[in-house]
Protein backbone atom coordinates (compact mmCIF):
# COMPACT_ATOMS: atom_id res chain seq x y z
CA UNK A 1 0.00 0.00 0.00
CA UNK A 2 1.04 3.76 -0.75
CA UNK A 3 1.86 5.67 2.46
CA UNK A 4 2.70 9.10 0.43
CA UNK A 5 2.37 10.39 -2.75
CA UNK A 6 6.42 9.86 -2.67
CA UNK A 7 6.15 6.79 -4.22
CA UNK A 8 4.65 7.69 -7.35
CA UNK A 9 7.71 8.10 -9.65
CA UNK A 10 6.73 10.25 -12.64
CA UNK A 11 10.17 10.65 -14.08
CA UNK A 12 13.24 9.64 -13.62
CA UNK A 13 16.95 10.39 -14.79
CA UNK A 14 19.53 8.43 -12.98
CA UNK A 15 19.74 9.52 -9.43
CA UNK A 16 17.16 12.90 -9.59
CA UNK A 17 13.62 11.24 -9.54
CA UNK A 18 10.64 13.59 -10.43
CA UNK A 19 7.67 12.06 -7.82
CA UNK A 20 4.26 12.93 -7.07
CA UNK A 21 4.77 15.11 -4.58
CA UNK A 22 6.78 17.61 -5.69
CA UNK A 23 4.64 17.23 -8.99
CA UNK A 24 1.58 17.97 -6.92
CA UNK A 25 3.69 20.95 -4.71
CA UNK A 26 4.47 22.66 -8.58
CA UNK A 27 1.14 22.71 -9.46
CA UNK A 28 -0.12 23.78 -6.28
CA UNK A 29 2.40 26.76 -6.75
CA UNK A 30 1.49 27.74 -10.07
CA UNK A 31 -2.21 27.64 -9.45
CA UNK A 32 -1.73 29.78 -6.03
CA UNK A 33 1.10 32.35 -7.80
CA UNK A 34 -1.00 32.44 -11.15
CA UNK A 35 -4.25 33.21 -9.10
CA UNK A 36 -2.68 35.86 -7.23
CA UNK A 37 -1.29 37.36 -10.36
CA UNK A 38 -4.48 37.42 -12.37
CA UNK A 39 -6.61 38.76 -9.11
CA UNK A 40 -4.26 41.37 -8.30
CA UNK A 41 -3.31 42.36 -11.40
CA UNK A 42 -5.91 45.24 -11.93
CA UNK A 43 -6.76 46.07 -8.11
CA UNK A 44 -9.43 48.68 -7.42
CA UNK A 45 -9.43 51.14 -4.34
CA UNK A 46 -13.30 52.48 -5.27
CA UNK A 47 -16.43 50.88 -4.79
CA UNK A 48 -16.53 48.55 -7.63
CA UNK A 49 -14.66 45.80 -7.02
CA UNK A 50 -13.98 42.69 -8.97
CA UNK A 51 -15.29 39.39 -6.78
CA UNK A 52 -12.38 37.89 -6.76
CA UNK A 53 -10.59 41.02 -4.94
CA UNK A 54 -12.92 40.35 -2.60
CA UNK A 55 -12.00 37.09 -2.06
CA UNK A 56 -8.47 37.78 -1.10
CA UNK A 57 -9.24 40.82 0.95
CA UNK A 58 -11.16 38.53 3.34
CA UNK A 59 -8.49 36.01 3.64
CA UNK A 60 -5.52 38.63 4.13
CA UNK A 61 -7.56 41.12 6.47
CA UNK A 62 -8.82 37.17 8.17
CA UNK A 63 -5.10 35.85 8.24
CA UNK A 64 -4.28 39.39 9.74
CA UNK A 65 -6.76 39.44 12.00
CA UNK A 66 -5.71 36.02 13.60
CA UNK A 67 -1.69 36.81 13.49
CA UNK A 68 -2.96 39.91 15.56
CA UNK A 69 -4.94 38.40 18.08
CA UNK A 70 -1.71 35.83 18.94
CA UNK A 71 -0.26 39.05 19.83
CA UNK A 72 2.42 39.74 17.39
CA UNK A 73 2.84 43.49 16.90
CA UNK A 74 2.92 44.89 13.45
CA UNK A 75 1.09 41.48 11.70
CA UNK A 76 1.65 43.00 8.38
CA UNK A 77 5.18 42.35 8.40
CA UNK A 78 4.90 38.30 9.10
CA UNK A 79 1.89 37.97 7.04
CA UNK A 80 4.33 36.74 4.17
CA UNK A 81 5.62 33.67 5.69
CA UNK A 82 2.78 33.19 7.74
CA UNK A 83 0.07 34.00 5.08
CA UNK A 84 1.92 31.71 2.97
CA UNK A 85 2.07 28.73 4.93
CA UNK A 86 -1.83 28.80 5.47
CA UNK A 87 -2.50 28.85 2.04
CA UNK A 88 0.07 26.07 1.28
CA UNK A 89 -1.63 23.76 3.69
CA UNK A 90 -4.79 24.87 3.15
CA UNK A 91 -5.13 24.80 -0.40
CA UNK A 92 -3.01 21.45 0.33
CA UNK A 93 -6.14 19.75 1.57
CA UNK A 94 -9.10 21.24 -0.11
CA UNK A 95 -7.55 20.30 -3.41
CA UNK A 96 -7.99 16.46 -2.16
CA UNK A 97 -11.61 16.81 -3.85
CA UNK A 98 -10.41 16.52 -7.01
CA UNK A 99 -9.61 13.02 -8.45
CA UNK A 100 -6.40 11.20 -8.63
CA UNK A 101 -4.60 13.99 -6.48
CA UNK A 102 -2.73 13.44 -3.01
CA UNK A 103 -1.49 16.27 -0.54
CA UNK A 104 1.74 16.67 -1.06
CA UNK A 105 1.54 17.46 2.95
CA UNK A 106 0.66 14.05 3.35
CA UNK A 107 4.53 13.22 2.53
CA UNK A 108 6.83 13.57 5.63
CA UNK A 109 9.38 15.37 3.08
CA UNK A 110 6.92 18.41 2.81
CA UNK A 111 6.18 18.56 6.51
CA UNK A 112 9.52 18.40 7.50
CA UNK A 113 10.55 21.05 4.64
CA UNK A 114 7.42 23.47 6.24
CA UNK A 115 8.45 22.76 9.72
CA UNK A 116 12.27 23.55 8.91
CA UNK A 117 11.14 27.17 7.66
CA UNK A 118 9.13 28.07 10.61
CA UNK A 119 12.44 26.65 12.76
CA UNK A 120 15.22 28.72 10.42
CA UNK A 121 12.32 31.76 10.92
CA UNK A 122 12.00 32.13 14.10
CA UNK A 123 15.83 32.93 15.19
CA UNK A 124 15.61 34.98 12.05
CA UNK A 125 12.59 37.37 13.43
CA UNK A 126 14.03 37.07 16.81
CA UNK A 127 17.08 38.12 16.08
CA UNK A 128 15.83 41.05 14.16
CA UNK A 129 13.67 42.19 16.91
CA UNK A 130 15.62 42.01 19.87
CA UNK A 131 19.32 41.92 18.19
CA UNK A 132 21.79 38.93 18.89
CA UNK A 133 22.41 38.80 22.44
CA UNK A 134 18.80 39.79 23.10
CA UNK A 135 17.65 36.23 21.35
CA UNK A 136 20.52 34.46 22.79
CA UNK A 137 19.38 35.53 26.31
CA UNK A 138 15.48 34.19 26.25
CA UNK A 139 17.63 30.66 26.21
CA UNK A 140 18.64 31.37 29.52
CA UNK A 141 15.54 32.63 30.53
CA UNK A 142 14.79 31.81 34.30
CA UNK A 143 18.27 30.58 34.89
CA UNK A 144 20.99 29.05 33.27
CA UNK A 145 20.09 25.53 33.95
CA UNK A 146 17.21 25.71 31.85
CA UNK A 147 19.50 26.16 28.63
CA UNK A 148 19.76 22.18 27.60
CA UNK A 149 15.95 22.15 27.91
CA UNK A 150 15.09 25.55 25.96
CA UNK A 151 16.98 23.66 23.28
CA UNK A 152 15.27 20.37 23.29
CA UNK A 153 11.99 22.00 23.12
CA UNK A 154 13.21 24.21 20.23
CA UNK A 155 14.31 21.32 18.51
CA UNK A 156 11.44 19.02 19.47
CA UNK A 157 9.03 21.51 18.22
CA UNK A 158 10.08 21.56 15.10
CA UNK A 159 10.07 17.73 14.93
CA UNK A 160 6.01 17.75 16.50
CA UNK A 161 5.41 20.44 14.12
CA UNK A 162 6.46 18.11 11.08
CA UNK A 163 4.71 14.79 12.30
CA UNK A 164 1.49 16.20 13.25
CA UNK A 165 0.63 17.44 9.96
CA UNK A 166 2.02 14.72 8.37
CA UNK A 167 -0.15 12.26 10.54
CA UNK A 168 -2.99 14.10 9.74
CA UNK A 169 -2.80 14.19 6.44
CA UNK A 170 -1.49 10.26 6.06
CA UNK A 171 -4.13 9.25 8.50
CA UNK A 172 -6.99 10.75 6.04
CA UNK A 173 -5.79 9.25 2.50
CA UNK A 174 -5.06 5.94 4.64
CA UNK A 175 -8.17 5.78 6.23
CA UNK A 176 -10.40 6.25 2.78
CA UNK A 177 -7.94 3.35 1.13
CA UNK A 178 -9.01 1.44 4.27
CA UNK A 179 -12.75 1.72 4.05
CA UNK A 180 -12.70 1.55 -0.06
CA UNK A 181 -11.94 -1.80 0.46
CA UNK A 182 -14.59 -2.71 3.77
CA UNK A 183 -17.62 -0.04 2.88
CA UNK A 184 -17.02 1.42 -0.38
CA UNK A 185 -20.57 2.28 -0.86
CA UNK A 186 -21.23 6.07 1.47
CA UNK A 187 -19.12 5.80 4.61
CA UNK A 188 -15.78 7.07 2.34
CA UNK A 189 -17.51 10.08 1.40
CA UNK A 190 -18.66 10.91 4.90
CA UNK A 191 -14.59 10.28 5.82
CA UNK A 192 -13.50 12.39 3.06
CA UNK A 193 -15.54 15.68 4.09
CA UNK A 194 -14.01 14.81 7.91
CA UNK A 195 -10.45 14.88 5.78
CA UNK A 196 -11.60 17.95 4.49
CA UNK A 197 -12.23 19.39 7.52
CA UNK A 198 -9.44 17.83 9.75
CA UNK A 199 -6.77 19.65 7.35
CA UNK A 200 -8.48 22.76 7.43
CA UNK A 201 -8.11 22.72 11.35
CA UNK A 202 -3.93 21.81 10.70
CA UNK A 203 -3.71 24.17 8.28
CA UNK A 204 -5.06 26.68 10.66
CA UNK A 205 -2.94 24.79 13.79
CA UNK A 206 0.23 24.91 11.92
CA UNK A 207 -0.18 28.68 11.17
CA UNK A 208 -1.18 29.46 14.66
CA UNK A 209 1.99 27.58 16.29
CA UNK A 210 3.98 29.26 14.02
CA UNK A 211 2.79 32.87 15.15
CA UNK A 212 3.12 31.47 18.78
CA UNK A 213 6.64 30.43 18.55
CA UNK A 214 7.64 33.59 16.65
CA UNK A 215 5.65 35.68 18.70
CA UNK A 216 7.61 33.89 22.25
CA UNK A 217 11.16 34.75 20.38
CA UNK A 218 10.00 38.58 19.41
CA UNK A 219 8.51 39.52 22.55
CA UNK A 220 11.41 38.36 25.22
CA UNK A 221 12.66 40.94 27.11
CA UNK A 222 10.35 43.51 26.21
CA UNK A 223 6.92 41.96 27.75
CA UNK A 224 8.78 42.18 30.64
CA UNK A 225 9.74 45.46 30.89
CA UNK A 226 6.21 46.61 29.80
CA UNK B 1 8.87 -20.38 13.90
CA UNK B 2 11.60 -19.24 11.50
CA UNK B 3 12.48 -15.02 12.13
CA UNK B 4 10.01 -14.09 9.11
CA UNK B 5 6.74 -15.12 11.46
CA UNK B 6 8.28 -13.64 14.51
CA UNK B 7 8.65 -10.41 13.18
CA UNK B 8 4.99 -10.35 11.10
CA UNK B 9 3.76 -11.63 14.66
CA UNK B 10 5.56 -8.66 16.91
CA UNK B 11 4.98 -5.94 14.30
CA UNK B 12 1.01 -6.79 14.18
CA UNK B 13 0.97 -7.26 17.54
CA UNK B 14 2.72 -4.38 18.65
CA UNK B 15 0.62 -2.35 16.27
CA UNK B 16 -2.31 -2.94 17.34
CA UNK B 17 -1.06 -1.98 20.97
CA UNK B 18 0.48 1.23 19.89
CA UNK B 19 -3.35 2.53 18.66
CA UNK B 20 -5.23 0.98 20.92
CA UNK B 21 -3.35 1.97 24.24
CA UNK B 22 -1.99 5.26 22.70
CA UNK B 23 -5.35 6.53 22.30
CA UNK B 24 -6.55 6.45 25.40
CA UNK B 25 -4.50 9.18 26.58
CA UNK B 26 -5.54 11.65 24.18
CA UNK B 27 -9.34 10.52 24.41
CA UNK B 28 -9.87 11.13 28.09
CA UNK B 29 -7.26 14.64 27.64
CA UNK B 30 -9.47 15.78 24.92
CA UNK B 31 -12.45 15.03 26.89
CA UNK B 32 -11.39 17.19 29.47
CA UNK B 33 -10.68 19.55 27.68
CA UNK B 34 -13.98 19.82 25.57
CA UNK B 35 -15.79 19.86 28.61
CA UNK B 36 -13.87 22.61 30.41
CA UNK B 37 -14.18 24.89 27.36
CA UNK B 38 -18.02 23.94 26.78
CA UNK B 39 -18.62 24.97 30.56
CA UNK B 40 -16.26 28.07 30.04
CA UNK B 41 -18.11 28.71 27.31
CA UNK B 42 -21.62 29.10 29.16
CA UNK B 43 -20.63 31.34 31.77
CA UNK B 44 -18.71 33.82 29.85
CA UNK B 45 -20.62 33.41 26.31
CA UNK B 46 -18.21 36.98 25.06
CA UNK B 47 -15.33 35.49 25.35
CA UNK B 48 -15.92 32.70 22.60
CA UNK B 49 -13.65 33.20 19.85
CA UNK B 50 -10.62 33.07 22.39
CA UNK B 51 -12.11 30.06 23.97
CA UNK B 52 -12.34 28.58 20.71
CA UNK B 53 -9.14 29.02 19.10
CA UNK B 54 -7.23 28.14 22.24
CA UNK B 55 -9.35 25.20 22.74
CA UNK B 56 -8.56 23.99 18.98
CA UNK B 57 -4.94 25.06 19.32
CA UNK B 58 -5.18 22.96 22.43
CA UNK B 59 -7.07 19.90 21.21
CA UNK B 60 -4.67 19.76 18.36
CA UNK B 61 -1.53 19.23 20.48
CA UNK B 62 -3.44 16.65 22.48
CA UNK B 63 -4.65 14.75 18.97
CA UNK B 64 -0.97 14.81 17.93
CA UNK B 65 -0.25 12.38 20.43
CA UNK B 66 -2.85 9.87 18.92
CA UNK B 67 -1.14 11.03 15.32
CA UNK B 68 2.37 9.26 16.54
CA UNK B 69 1.32 6.21 17.62
CA UNK B 70 -1.09 6.70 14.48
CA UNK B 71 2.50 6.91 12.40
CA UNK B 72 4.67 4.72 14.60
CA UNK B 73 1.77 1.10 14.04
CA UNK B 74 1.59 2.54 9.99
CA UNK B 75 4.91 2.20 9.94
CA UNK B 76 5.05 -0.96 11.69
CA UNK B 77 2.41 -2.34 9.31
CA UNK B 78 3.15 -1.19 5.59
CA UNK B 79 6.67 0.00 5.58
CA UNK B 80 8.71 -2.04 8.60
CA UNK B 81 12.51 -1.68 8.58
CA UNK B 82 12.77 -4.91 10.34
CA UNK B 83 10.35 -6.75 7.66
CA UNK B 84 12.63 -5.23 5.11
CA UNK B 85 15.77 -6.12 6.24
CA UNK B 86 14.71 -9.79 6.44
CA UNK B 87 13.25 -9.86 2.99
CA UNK B 88 16.07 -8.29 1.91
CA UNK B 89 18.59 -11.03 3.83
CA UNK B 90 16.24 -14.07 2.82
CA UNK B 91 16.29 -13.17 -0.61
CA UNK B 92 20.21 -12.72 -1.00
CA UNK B 93 20.58 -16.04 0.82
Amino acid sequence: MRLSADQIILWQHGFIKLNGTIAFTWALMFVLVAGSWLVTRNLSTGLQRSRWQNLLEIVVTGIVQQIDEVGLRNPRQYLGFLGTLFLFVASACVCTIIPGYEPPTGSLSTTAALALCVFVVVPFFGIREQGVGGYLKSFIEPTIIMLPFNIISELSRTLALAVRLFGNMMSGTMILAILLTITPLIFPILMSALGLLTGMVQAYIFTILAAVYIAAATRGSKAKAA
Amino acid sequence: MDSMTLIAIASIVTAGLTIALGSIGPALGEGRAVATALSSLAQQPDAGSTITRTLFVGLAMIESIAIYCFVVSMILIFANPFWNYAIAHAAGK
